[in-house]
């Protein structure tokens, strides 16, 4: 079971809600995906079109727990608004907290998600921060206030996996006890299974589910791997080594004098 | 009076935000508001008061990752 701000989930995978090829898919994959988290995000509503009303009425209609997200947020000024005006729209306390900061890379500015962070805290927000994989701006994150992290894989939407191992790791090693939502720039279901097999508490996938040729299948092919990766962990993997080690016993073998 | 909502130039007849929401289409609907940057709470918005060249904006819930 994994605990997010007292709130005890036990699907270690959480869905993003855009980009699907329609509604019906999005609710398909979520039940395909047993997921029990999924993010969402504030956007203008044109008067007339409600677009806003009918995908909340789906949403709400899944039964599920939301996490909405500043996606598209500048600067703190924007964040710490958009955040407010989330909480009073979905009736929660947590907040995905993004500040980005460069176009290409979608890049979170962790100078003004640090100080964005520590604000909305004070504000008894709930937040899980969208970071990096940097030590130090994680440290700030939790002095700030913030009880969970989400730290990125590789850039929004790239499909690349865990782009650097060994940071990761440390930031695993530093924080045992903070629940590490990976977050962002998973390709594959593989990717998921390692970072649950690394110790991450859990992941959020969106663009690599949404965008399969068939999100449905690719939703449960991603729960599937959360668990093999969270199995594994608790087994405990060997450690790799450099040369080999027979696994048929020695001892008895024929022919040998 | 002109208010901006949403980015676009639109004509009211002014009052206070809750009038304007209604007056815009908005009455009934599950949407957040914020004034000039500010957010304004739903309760807030029948005491907040919209001048001539406000910014309005009027978000609602929609998909994100």
């Amino acid at each position: 079971m994994l605990e997010l701000y007292g709130i005890t989930v036990r699907s270690r995978l959480l869905l993003g809600t855009a980009r699907y090829p329609s509604p019906a898919v999005l609710s398909e994959a979520v039940r395909a995906a047993r997921c029990e988290v999924v993010t969402v995000s504030l956007r203008r509503e044109a008067g007339g079109k409600r677009a806003g009303q009918g995908f909340w009425a789906i949403v709400r209609a899944l039964g599920v727990r939301v996490l909405p997200n500043t996606a598209g947020c500048h600067s703190v000024k924007e964040a710490v608004t958009t955040a407010h005006m989330a909480r009073e729209v979905f009736g929660t306390r947590w907040i995905k907290l993004e500040v980005i900061g460069e176009e290409d890379t979608l890049q979170p500015d962790v100078f003004a998600l640090v100080e964005a962070a520590a604000i909305l805290c004070r504000d008894g927000f709930e937040v899980f921060p969208y970071t990096t994989e940097d030590l130090v701006v994680a440290q700030r994150l939790l002095a700030g206030g913030c009880r969970v992290l989400m730290p990125w894989a590789a850039p929004i939407g790239s499909g690349r996996g865990l782009n650097n191992l060994f940071a990761l790791r440390a930031l695993r090693a530093h924080f045992p006890a903070v629940p590490l939502i990976i977050d962002a720039g998973l390709g594959v279901p593989s990717h998921a299974a390692q970072a649950l097999e690394l110790g991450f508490d859990a992941v959020l996938v969106n663009t690599a589910v949404a965008q399969a040729r068939d999100p449905v299948q690719m939703a449960a092919a991603f729960a599937q791997a959360v668990e093999a990766g969270h199995a594994a962990r608790l087994a405990g993997p060997i450690e790799p080594r450099d040369l080999a080690a027979p696994s048929t016993p020695v001892v008895g073998t024929a022919f040998t004098g | 009076m002109r208010i901006l909502v949403n980015g676009a130039w639109r004509e009211s007849a002014g009052g206070e935000l809750a009038e304007v929401l209604a007056e815009l289409g908005y009455g009934d609907a599950v949407v957040a508001t914020a004034v000039n940057g500010e957010f304004v709470a739903a309760a807030a918005r029948a005491a907040t008061p919209v001048a001539d060249g406000d910014r309005i904006e009027v978000l609602a819930p929609m998909q994100g990752g």
